[in-house]
């Protein structure tokens, strides 16, 4: 029962959080499907930062607080340049500076630091996080710019035959949740039929070991920063052309943390589901709890999905800290 | 140190009780039915070859592990009761102390801080009084600290007192290993390796001070170690395991006749 | 050549265990004190004591605060502007609820009520360690801002969400002006500096540090984690709470939603890393740097003849804090208090190089 106590409150407060708008929505399906379907789109950028984030994690071992920052930067990058030029050949001088940048980041801050306790690690993230904000803004500016992406951005009304009222989706949305899906399922292969991505794996699981049959450290650790640049790219480019690209994507982009603590560090399957729980839970808190709140509480508005993510991620740690995929640890001593 | 004379000692009454204990880490099995005891007042060696579990065993009377089955019972206020998930807070309550095999001292502190927290257990200054260092916490610190200095004494340490441990080198830091389980002034002690990696000279020493805490304080010693030569020196009984079953126990010359551990130390396949 | 301990022997363990065991630190300390409490009140401009001197002191504190649970406990926390917003709206809503209550008191409650809140946070730390930590005390920053933004009791109805702070009146005397503040708050910081250093050199220190530095060896010794690290919490969150208060009614004066944002918390963070981890003159550097270097930005490039727009001051800023954290962590993990403490012992030997 010790044990059990905290799982059973974690369990009522999603049972409230996801049936209790259920109940709501049975008089308007179409509204709560499409709450829902707005979590998801969230969810599935909140999965893209986490997997980068999950990815860098798994192979060095860092706690990469800077994977926000590298998201803004990206974007950044990509907006200022495709006003220069077509937008493909933005993204593709942007990947070449994500993929340069791992390399600096390797050379300059994780190789001296190698062997250092995770902490040091985290804090060392935090200052390139702080670097990159700086700098991304002084050599591309801070205003807030805009991404075309070509689509149109009219909602679409689908399923209206079935319901009342039908779903209002929004073509552009719709794109963008295939291509970062597609992008994920990419890494996948990537990691499970490449030499590459076995060697990565490798690194994983003992980096001494790894490097004691040759596999170059260095090397696959520019890799994965490269990798999970990318995957920065491809979620700044589609937050920003949503919410256009500026500062605050920085700290959307934060979110990526609790969704790793939700699906487990190492896991890439936990990053994909921890997102799209944390992406569809918080939207379904928002619009369906937070009225609640406000009238019972007499509050001055909502904004629960601000801290809803972290709180749902400090009771899982308290319930189950090795995530839903993570591994258990084990202390030796 | 003439082993004759060890074998030949008193020992008192059984103070800890190992029984029918397994553990195991997810599907790998460190421990199975383990059972042995430890009297009072003797040298209890642990042997067996590497991953046979030792260190396994100590953690689990340590309380930093539980074990899936078996108990284990602690002599507490003269009668053995039975613990259940103890957490190693009890376990150093109830006068078991530690040294470990991976030193593991505290390494952003000075010799004297290192054997200062094995006073901890003992004081008792709330947090209102040290933060202003009144009378009774001024006066608490400087009675255990002149505890800690005998010790310091006694290992021969002084010269290093203010030194950071990191600095010292490897047979001094397993010296600070043992004061600061010392400071707990237990009546149990478990020593992990205590002279792994050590050179001869080195040894000797360690084994000195071993013996003069178990005759001069009477602390019954639990030991893994390596060295069969010491092990066999100056322990009273010896319990030996392979793949985390027991395969032997009894004195070192009963041990040294066990066609299972002769085996098992040889490399017979099972 | 003068800084020598030869011949200052300790014949108790008492003399041993005082704080400056040399005696020409404790007649530079005694110098020091003098220059801070009588000269500067005389010398110190306006403009000094309210950019400079009043936030380099209240940040001081709480980078001590800070320190105590991360460099000495080894618990890391990026969301610690979380307890200084409940110390300062704690002590807004117990001045203006009881306005006759003595300004000490008023802190002191705000500082209690913060560590409350902070034991509560902490509490996760007895299940986790270092980084997952790290993201439930960014849920104790999010939920704080969300919570003194939102729920307008804290900030007693008025509509734009900012509070203005009373006058700060104790024992009949109106702390207004500057230079009071100022001595006001140094000697609030020398009394917190000095309880900080005794709880470091006793056995509840020794439990933080034991923690930090191999916390199963800790435990197996006797020592309990729940106390050691939930103790660890409240103090560290009593004087970010104390100087979370000290911010808003002697800084601030007035402050918006917001003001204690995850950019303060991260600064904090960063205070302590330049400074130096695990050390309380550490902290009094960390603030210094952290308190001067934008005011330097400001001034330096007007006073060489580039100036440069307001927002590129602000970049650099983030681009030269973010280089110095790594370059600390790399070339000296132990900040600037060891590089003072290095330079003192090359003083102690000199002239002789070893």
């Amino acid at each position: 029962m010790k044990k059990n106590l905290p799982t059973f409150i974690l369990g009522i407060v999603l049972l409230t959080g996801l049936v209790a708008p259920l109940a709501t929505g049975a008089s308007a399906p179409g509204f709560y499907i499409e709450v829902l379907l707005g979590g998801l789109m969230a969810g599935v950028l909140y999965s893209l930062v986490a997997l980068g984030f999950a990815l860098i994690f798994k192979a060095s071992g860092v706690f990469n607080f800077a994977q926000g920052a590298m998201v803004l930067f990206a974007a950044l990058a990509v907006a200022r340049l495709a006003e220069r030029m077509p937008l493909w050949v933005a993204m593709l001088l942007a990947t070449a500076i994500m993929i340069v940048l791992a390399w600096l980041v390797e050379r300059l801050v994780l190789r001296p630091l190698v062997n250092q306790e995770g902490v040091a690690l985290l804090m060392a993230t935090l200052g390139v996080s702080y670097f990159l904000d700086g700098f991304g803004q002084t050599v591309w500016g801070s205003d807030i710019y805009k991404i075309e992406l070509g689509i149109a951005k009219e909602p679409v009304m689908i399923l209206d035959q079935l319901f009342q009222g039908g779903i209002l989706v929004n073509k552009e949305d719709f794109v963008a949740t295939i291509a970062a899906a597609a992008l994920v399922a990419s890494l996948m292969l990537f990691f499970q039929k490449t030499a590459t991505g076995r060697a990565l794996r490798a690194v994983a699981d003992d980096h001494q070991a790894a490097q004691s049959i040759g596999i170059p450290l260095n090397r696959i650790w520019v890799i994965v920063w490269s990798v999970a640049g990318i995957v920065a790219l491809v979620a700044g480019v589609i937050w920003g052309s949503k919410l256009g690209v500026q500062f605050s994507l920085s700290q959307v982009a934060l979110k990526a943390l609790p969704v790793v603590i939700l699906g487990g560090f190492t896991s890439v399957a936990g990053a994909i589901v921890g997102g799209l729980i944390i992406g569809v839970g918080e939207k379904m808190a928002e619009v369906f709890l937070g009225p609640v709140m406000v009238k019972a509480f007499d509050l001055a508005g909502g904004g629960i999905e601000n801290w809803f993510a972290y709180v749902l991620a400090l009771l899982f740690l308290l319930v189950r800290p090795e995530g839903l995929f993570g591994e258990k640890h084990i202390d030796r001593v | 140190m003439s082993g004759g004379a060890t074998v030949e000692r008193v020992t008192g009454e059984v103070i800890i009780a190992v029984e029918g204990v397994s553990l195991a880490f997810g599907g790998v099995k460190a421990l199975s039915d383990v059972s042995f005891d430890v009297r009072e007042h003797e040298v209890r060696a642990i042997i067996g070859p590497n991953g046979a579990g030792k260190s396994s065993m100590l953690n689990v009377i340590n309380g930093v592990y539980h074990p899936q089955r078996g108990t284990i019972r602690l002599k507490m206020d003269g009668t053995l009761r039975e613990f259940h998930d103890m957490d190693p807070h009890e376990v150093a309550l109830s006068g078991i102390a530690r040294t470990f095999q991976n030193l593991a001292l505290f390494k952003g502190m000075s010799v004297l801080d290192n054997i200062m927290t094995g006073r901890n257990l003992r004081m008792h200054s709330n947090i209102l009084l040290q933060a202003l260092r009144l009378g009774p916490a001024a006066k608490e610190e400087i009675e255990h600290r002149e505890a800690v200095e005998r010790i310091i004494d006694f290992l021969e340490i002084q010269a290093w007192r203010k030194t950071p441990v990191g600095r010292l080198p490897y047979g001094l830091q397993k010296r600070v290993d043992l004061g600061r389980a010392l400071a707990l002034e237990p009546s149990v002690l478990l020593l992990d390796e205590p002279m792994a990696g050590m050179n001869v000279e080195e040894k000797q020493d360690m084994c000195r001070f071993i013996l003069d805490v178990n005759d001069h304080f009477g602390t019954t010693i639990v030991l893994i170690e390596h060295d069969m030569s010491v092990v066999m020196d100056i322990s009273d009984r010896v319990v030996v395991l392979d793949y985390g079953r027991k395969i032997g126990d009894g004195t070192p010359d009963e041990v040294r006749g066990n066609q299972a551990v002769i085996d098992a130390y040889l490399g017979v396949s099972h | 050549m003068f800084y020598r301990e030869n011949g200052q022997y300790k014949t108790t363990y008492a003399a041993d265990q005082q704080m400056l065991p040399i005696l020409q630190d404790r007649v530079f300390m005694a110098g020091l004190l003098v220059v801070a409490f009588v000269a500067v009140p005389f010398f110190a401009s306006d403009y000094l004591f309210l950019s400079l001197l009043i936030p380099f002191l209240i940040l001081t504190l709480a980078a001590i605060g800070l320190n105590l649970l991360v460099g000495y406990c080894g618990q890391i926390s990026i969301g610690h502007a979380a307890f200084m917003a409940v110390g300062a709206y704690a002590a807004y809503n117990i001045a203006l609820r009881i306005p006759q209550l003595n300004f000490l008191v008023v802190l002191v409650l705000a500082g209690l009520i913060a560590a409350a809140v902070g034991m509560l946070f902490g509490v996760p730390s007895l299940r986790i360690k270092g980084l997952y930590l790290a993201v439930a005390t960014l849920a104790a920053q999010f939920f704080t801002d969300w919570l003194f933004a939102r729920v307008k009791w804290f900030t007693d109805y008025a509509s734009s969400g900012s509070v203005s702070t009373a006058p700060i009146v104790m024992f009949g005397w109106t702390i207004d002006t500057p230079v009071k503040k100022y001595c006001f708050l140094l000697a609030v910081l020398i009394v917190f500096t000095l309880i900080a250093k005794n709880l470091v050199r006793g056995h509840i220190g020794r439990a933080w540090m034991a923690m930090r530095d191999m916390d199963v060896a800790a435990e197996v010794i006797g020592i309990r984690p729940v106390y050691a690290k939930l103790s660890a919490f409240a103090v560290s969150s009593f004087y970010v709470g104390v100087a979370g208060a000290l911010w808003g009614f002697m800084h601030l004066g007035s402050w918006e939603p917001l003001a204690f944002n995850l950019t303060l918390s991260l600064n904090l963070l960063f205070m302590i890393i330049i400074g130096g981890m695990g050390s309380l003159l550490g902290s009094y550097f960390g603030a210094a740097f952290i308190v001067m270097l934008p005011i330097l930005l400001n001034q330096l490039p007007t006073l060489l003849g580039v100036p440069i727009s307001t927002a590129m001051i602000s970049h650099l800023e983030l681009m030269i804090f973010g280089a110095l954290i790594v370059f600390f962590l790399i070339v000296e993990p132990h900040g600037l208090a060891r590089l003072w403490a290095v330079g003192k012992e090359k003083l102690r030997l000199w002239p002789f190089p070893h």
